[in-house]
């Protein structure tokens, strides 16, 4: 039909280069292709207390970053801390002896779930809970601790 | 002398409140022509190439620039707390959340939306509108339209445009030559970085503004007086009261979308 | 000097042929029209007819509200007061796509052309063709050519509008308003600015149009000789009022001051040549005095 005018190959161009934009950030600047919510595989782990561990914060083990935290809700029975994890299809060998702890990246750092190994030939499963688990280190808790120990060994 | 004043005043507001009405009509006017031009996308495309295509360069060049100043800044600053892997956080978050938005409005204001309102205003002065009202076509629906919807595609376009350069700006800088672990750039910036909560945002967020800025332009050129004088006014208006409605329009979104 | 004035009488010959010839209906009936803006009214009680046919010229000095006229005649302005008739149908409450549809029936020609500046010559006359029929390439392309070769520009149809001369940009917008082959022209000062030769050739054009293909004209100037020769019937306008009416014969024979200096073109008269001052001495004393 009509002939293709410069101008409209630029505005396909234009067009194009747009979405090329949006793409890279969806995928490259955000967490667009960490968040989709059917892959992998879910665990639950009850904590004590959670600190200040927020939805969406990695699960590791050994430093390499397994999954993410999909959930954070509150047991009405047990006074306890639900943890709903989402770990990637590809590590399925988590043994279900594994131990979660709950641990700061660095001094004043986000906190994240570390997993630690255990010896058990049984993999976790979709689903499975996490029986061992240890609480996030509170630093007000640590001090007090630290303070009471110390006035312990003055009266000594 | 008192109640002339108080007549002035009131007749300013008077004149304020035409004039918002005026507008806002003329947003009706324009957005009942979309059947018209959906028929006819060879108008839409012209005026995308006008708007979107014309305003690239300007566009492409800050955006890299800004965000190798935010990475200098932000690696100046961050460096202090022992803290420069979250180099890339910082600089991809003011990018999508606040400079891609603010800074491709400003800029499309100042490029695009003034040769708008000096383009409607000059086809009022020349009598085109009324030749077209006289041929029996709405200028409106014809001439408006078309250049509302360009801008309104063209603006998140852009605004994308200027983050995703800005970022491999930052990254040129950041971790070309400055050192920054390439890893941690990029992975505490995927980590931070929420589809929803920042990039959809920000892309809401330069959408209205591109609707904002091209009904400013369009209003301003369709209702200037048509002389040399009154197309240069209007031309100044638009891009004072685009810039204004920008930083207002931009801290009441940031105030609803992360305020909460 | 005589045979100026056997040439008058011919003319008055042929012109009375026109009035004879065409029917009593006017195409434009325009009762007590009222127009004002602000405290100044342009218009007050204005009665006028243009009839069906023939090429009638409303004249008067510059400020009077001429071109005005043709946006109430055309609906793009409203009026205070009074009735505006085209062709059977009150102007003033028509619905808006009643009016469009008539709209389609009129041209006009703008002081400036109005020619859309993005779009080459050939596409200007083409606009209201692709705008109003559904018509095949070839059939538009072969109209277009004709509208342009009608006003003499078919070389010039590649051309974009800021390539042409004022007088070119005329006769293209000629082109392009009776494109859709109208029952009425207005021509809004055809003749401004234009040097003598487009001049003569817009006034012929005017003429030959309106006879050939049956047209209604409308020319509004104040260049009186060019468009007393091709009009039919004068109407004078000035402060708001009809100042005087007629073919080109009776008004030329208007014995009022008025009309006389603003036929003949006279520096003063009832018009003063001075905007009103004070006394020119006391102005300068004052000066010295400050």
């Amino acid at each position: 039909m009509a002939p293709i005018r410069l101008s409209e190959i630029l505005v396909g161009a234009f067009m194009a280069l747009g979405f090329v934009a949006l793409f890279f950030l969806a995928m490259r600047v955000s967490n667009l292709s960490m968040a989709s919510v059917d892959e992998g595989y879910t665990l639950t782990a009850k904590f004590d207390n959670i600190g200040s561990l927020r939805v969406r914060a990695p699960v590791s083990m050994a430093g390499v970053r397994l999954g993410r935290v999909e959930a954070i809700d509150f047991d009405q029975e047990t006074f306890q801390a639900l943890v709903t994890l989402r770990i990637e299809d590809r590590y399925d060998q988590i043994p279900n002896d594994t131990f979660a702890n709950i641990y700061t990246a660095g001094l004043l750092g986000e906190q994240y779930v570390g997993l630690d190994p255990g010896g058990s030939p049984d993999p976790l499963r979709n689903g499975d809970r996490i029986e061992f688990t240890q609480s996030a280190l509170v630093l007000e808790q640590m001090i007090g601790q630290f303070l009471l120990s110390k006035a312990e060994e003055g009266g000594e | 002398m008192l109640l002339d004043s108080l007549a002035n005043l009131g007749r300013l507001g008077l004149a304020i409140l035409a004039s918002l009405g005026r507008a806002h009509l003329l947003l009706l006017g324009i957005l009942s022509g979309l059947p018209a031009m959906l028929a006819r996308p060879r108008l839409l495309l012209a005026q995308i190439y006008n708007l979107g295509v014309l305003s690239l360069l300007i566009i492409l060049v800050s955006g890299l620039f800004v965000g190798m100043v935010l990475s200098l800044q932000g690696h100046y600053v961050l460096s202090q707390f022992g803290a420069a892997e979250s180099l890339g956080v910082m600089v991809a978050a003011s990018l999508v959340r606040e400079l891609g938005p603010v800074v491709t409005a400003l800029l499309f204001a100042g490029r695009a939306g003034s040769a708008l309102t000096a383009e409607i205003g000059l086809m009022k002065a020349t009598e085109q509108l009324s030749g077209l009202e006289m041929m029996a076509v709405d200028p409106v629906k014809r001439v408006l339209t078309p250049r509302f919807f360009a801008g309104l595609i063209s603006m998140p376009l852009l605004a994308a445009m200027f983050s995703a350069v800005g970022v491999i700006g930052g990254w040129f800088v950041g971790v070309g030559l400055l050192g920054v672990d390439d890893g941690a750039f990029w992975g505490q910036m995927q980590n931070k970085i929420d589809f929803n909560e920042d990039l959809v945002n920000g892309v809401i967020k330069s959408l209205v503004f591109g609707l904002v800025v091209t009904w400013i332009a369009l209003y301003e050129g369709y209702d200037a007086t048509p002389t040399s004088a009154g197309v240069s006014r209007a031309t100044t208006r638009t891009v004072v009261q685009s810039a204004l409605a920008i930083l207002g329009l931009d801290f009441i979104l940031t105030a609803l979308m992360f305020g909460a | 000097m005589a045979s100026a004035q056997s040439e008058h009488t011919a003319a008055s010959q042929t012109a009375k042929d026109r009035l004879a010839i065409a029917d009593d209906q006017a195409l434009v009936r325009v009762r007590g029209l009222r127009f004002c803006h602000g405290q100044r009214c342009i218009f007050d009680g204005i009665d006028l007819d243009i009839q069906r046919g023939r090429v009638t010229a409303i004249m008067g000095p510059s400020g009077t509200g001429k071109t005005t006229l043709l946006k109430l005649i055309s609906g793009q302005l409203p009026a205070d007061a009074g009735s505006i008739e085209v062709d059977g149908h009150e102007i003033q409450s028509l619905s808006r796509a009643a009016l469009y549809q008539l709209r389609t029936r009129m041209g006009m020609l703008f002081q400036s052309g109005a020619l859309l500046t993005d779009l080459s010559v050939f596409e200007n006359v083409a606009f209201p063709l692709r705008e109003h029929a559904k018509l095949s390439d070839s059939i538009l392309r072969k109209l277009v050519l004709i509208k342009l070769e009608a006003v003499g520009l078919r070389g010039a149809a590649a051309l974009m509008p800021s390539q042409l001369s004022g007088g070119m940009a005329r006769r293209v917008a000629l082109a392009r308003a009776i494109a859709l082959d109208p029952m009425m022209i207005m021509y809004d000062e055809p003749f401004t600015g234009q040097d003598p030769i487009s001049m003569g050739v817009l006034v012929s054009l005017i003429r030959q149009l309106n006879d050939a293909s049956g047209l209604t004209s409308i020319v509004v100037s104040h260049d009186v000789r060019e468009t007393a020769s091709i009009a039919d019937y004068l109407y004078i306008i000035a402060n708001g009022q009809i100042m005087a009416q007629g073919t080109p014969q009776q008004v030329a024979a208007n014995e009022s001051a008025w009309v006389r200096q603003f036929m003949d073109g006279e520096p003063d008269g009832p018009v003063h040549y001075h905007y009103p001052a004070q006394a020119l001495e006391q102005d300068l004393l004052q000066g010295l005095r400050r």
